[in-house]
């Protein structure tokens, strides 16, 4: 609030991320940056294993001890990377929080839902029981929950999916704060509800001024929603620029195939999907070179020798390949038959 | 398709008024407990070869509906004839043996796989309980269907925990496809892969179908699945069936605004998608006894004469069912905008 307007909220620099996984030491993030100024929002999209979730764990300090993080978290210039689990907690929920996918297990099934939003804002705003509640009731009215006066004490199996999904949103946006993070947040809804939550997470991004990642697997719910994406594909952004920019022209090979991978409206019965090649990689054996190399069908030998740089291949609109030529001539071609 | 031929007239399944009550737990000692109608009245009929999906939302009816075609449950009334032999008046042995001719999927191939046992006890299942087979036979007949939707005879003795999302969702339709049915029942049956993953498996069952003639019901939300998959679909909404239909009319021509309303909330993958805004409409409640169409609290272009008077499932084409009084109307609206200005997809919608 304090900053002026051309420092971003939050900074990520070289951001890598190493687990334990049965298989000994896995590399699951590498050399993920990318920053955002208040109001904006960025869209992370990949499959499951692709280390989009653990990016957005490792921003809310939630990864497990075992994990190494190297780069840097910055918000408002502070770092974030090595913060000690105390002050992290004073950010959590009060700077920085999450919306996750499933809204029945981020609930306590055991707590009122008055009690879980209200949480936040008397451990982080100090407030009184009574200013909690009624604060907690303006928020559940804010994100279109019905008779939120009288639904305060209702336990969360008594809500549907959307009203969950809605307390969640208003537990997460309760200490008004700056930078949000919503994990899948529609992906158990259905297609009408998720219409009403994504409207309602956008009007709150608008309204409060926050910095927004969307974390999606739908390229149809990141296509409406955020104005820059990335995609990620076994631990790296393999593509990144402006919504329109990606979807005009796709320029990595992964990018197209998750494409023209999925079913369209309209298609038919008889055509068939084009699938990828092959599978996900194992986090455990990641290829040295470019990720996507073993699964690429325009991959050469020099794609498998060191993981590529990301070049621009026209404002800002960045492909980590070094076959651009082909695969978005390719592209070219094709929107022209 | 070659379907036509074998079988002219008797349909494969034919479900007939099928109803469906479930009583809610008693509220008051002296009151009598409410009830949900989860199904109200749908009937269908499928033909050998062909597949059928069926949409809606959650609490649409159309798990109950799974559930009921795979007699898994008896309905309050109503009938499901497969082959002609009504499902519920047989005797639960010879219900048993039927069984081998409709198998399901389900949504959760995490949660529907026994992750004791091996590959192989997992997928004869159905057959061990169908009767007596010796074990050479038995993992013969196993390996020959791994071997039939991709995978290697040495996962044959593996765990379920060894395989990825996709392939276990392949495990699952080789369990189905083992006592060569003639119906398979799939519930979401791609909904918790990947998209890539998802993919390969779509294009998996329509290679089987093509294979062994099977007929699908292929329960899911996501529209461009069922049409990818199906012949025709229904279009499900608080137990009713709304509309029906082949896809290219139901997707083109949609004469149902909660049809409508599903499609326009499908978002768009192309570049410049902005999602026009809409009102937010309650869901209704199944248990509310309304008069008129159930759809009208939600629908925009809903009247007095919708609120008074239930519409019924009417012929508005050749094949092409809607249950509401302003159908033609509807189907006069300009249709969603198509997924098409991307670069890497031609149009191929047609307007």
């Amino acid at each position: 609030m304090s900053k002026s307007n051309d420092t971003p909220l939050i900074a990520v620099e070289g951001l890598g991320i190493s687990l334990n996984t049965s298989r000994g030491r896995a590399q699951a993030v590498r050399e993920v940056s990318f920053a955002l100024r208040r109001g904006e929002t960025l869209g992370l999209v990949g499959e499951s294993g692709c280390g989009k979730s653990i990016t957005a764990l490792a921003l809310m300090g939630l990864l497990p001890d075992s994990a190494i993080v190297s780069g840097s978290v910055r918000l408002d210039g502070g770092e974030l990377v090595g913060l000690t689990e105390p002050d992290y907690c004073r950010l959590r929920g009060n700077r920085i929080s999450m919306i996750f996918q499933e809204p029945m297990t981020a609930l306590n099934p055991m707590h009122t839902i008055g009690r879980q939003v209200a949480e936040p804002l008397r451990r982080h705003k100090k407030l009184s029981a009574a200013e909690a509640r009624r604060e907690a009731i303006a928020l559940l009215d804010r994100v279109g929950l019905p008779d939120a006066a009288k639904r305060v004490d209702a336990y969360p199996h008594q809500l549907s999916g959307g009203q969950r999904q809605r307390v969640t949103i208003a537990m997460a946006l309760a200490c008004q704060p700056d930078v949000l993070i919503a994990d899948e947040p529609t992906t158990a809804l259905d297609v009408t509800i998720q219409r009403q939550i994504l409207d309602l997470i956008a009007d709150l991004v608008e309204e409060r001024g926050m910095a927004m990642i969307l974390i999606s697997h739908d390229l149809g719910v990141i296509a409406e929603n955020v104005q820059r994406m990335m995609v990620m594909y076994g631990g790296t952004v393999v593509e990144r620029g402006t919504t329109a920019q990606v979807f005009s022209r796709m320029g990595h090979p992964y990018t197209q195939g998750l494409f023209r991978a999925r079913p369209r409206l309209g298609a038919g019965k008889g055509t068939r999907l084009t699938t990828i090649a092959g599978t996900v990689p194992e986090l455990a054996d990641l290829p040295k070179g470019c990720t996507f190399a073993d699964r690429c069908s325009f991959v050469i030998e020099r794609c498998r020798a060191a993981l590529p740089v990301a070049i621009d291949v026209g404002g800002d609109h960045r492909v980590r390949c070094i076959r651009t030529d082909v695969s978005m001539a390719g592209a070219v071609a094709e929107a022209g038959a | 398709m070659n379907d036509a031929a074998h079988m002219p007239e008797v349909p494969l399944l034919k479900v007939k008024d099928l109803v469906r009550r479930y009583k809610l737990p008693r509220e008051s000692l002296l009151r009598a407990p409410g009830e949900v109608l989860a199904l109200n009245g749908v009937s269908v009929r499928v033909m050998a070869g062909r597949s059928l999906g069926v949409v809606g939302e959650s609490g649409s009816g159309k798990s109950t509906f799974a559930r009921l075609v795979m007699a898994l449950e008896r309905p309050t009334s109503g009938s499901v004839l497969l082959s002609g032999r009504d499902l519920n008046a047989m005797p639960a042995d010879e219900l048993r043996c039927a069984r081998r001719d409709f198998q399901m999927v389900f949504q959760d191939p995490y949660g529907s796989l026994d992750p004791r046992q091996t590959i192989a006890r997992i997928v004869a299942e159905p057959l061990t309980a169908l009767g007596k087979l010796d074990r050479a036979s038995l993992r013969e007949r196993v390996a020959g269907v791994l071997r039939q939707v991709g995978l290697r005879d040495a996962d044959i003795d593996k765990y379920p925990h060894e395989f990825s999302g996709g392939q276990r969702q392949r495990i699952a339709i080789a369990r189905a496809l083992i006592t060569q049915p003639k119906l398979i029942v799939a519930d979401e049956p791609v909904s918790a892969l990947d998209v890539s993953v998802q993919a390969q498996v779509l294009n998996l069952l329509q290679d089987l179908q093509e294979q062994f003639g099977l007929s699908y019901i292929l329960i899911s939300h996501d529209l461009a699945v069922v049409d990818y998959l199906c012949d025709e679909v229904v279009v499900m909404y608080l137990g009713r069936i709304v509309e029906q239909g082949t896809p290219a009319d139901l997707f083109a021509r949609c004469a149902h605004p909660y049809t409508r309303a599903l499609l326009d909330a499908v978002p768009r993958a192309k570049a410049g998608a902005v999602r026009p805004r809409r009102e937010i409409f309650a869901t209704a409640s199944q248990s509310a006894a309304s008069s008129g169409c159930p759809y009208a609290p939600r629908c925009p272009l809903a009247d007095q004469h919708c609120r008074d008077v239930p519409p019924r499932l009417r012929e508005i084409g050749a094949n092409h069912l809607a249950a509401c009084h302003k159908a033609e109307a509807v189907m006069a609206l300009p249709l969603p905008a198509a997924e098409a200005g991307s670069a890497l997809v031609p149009d191929r919608h047609g307007a």
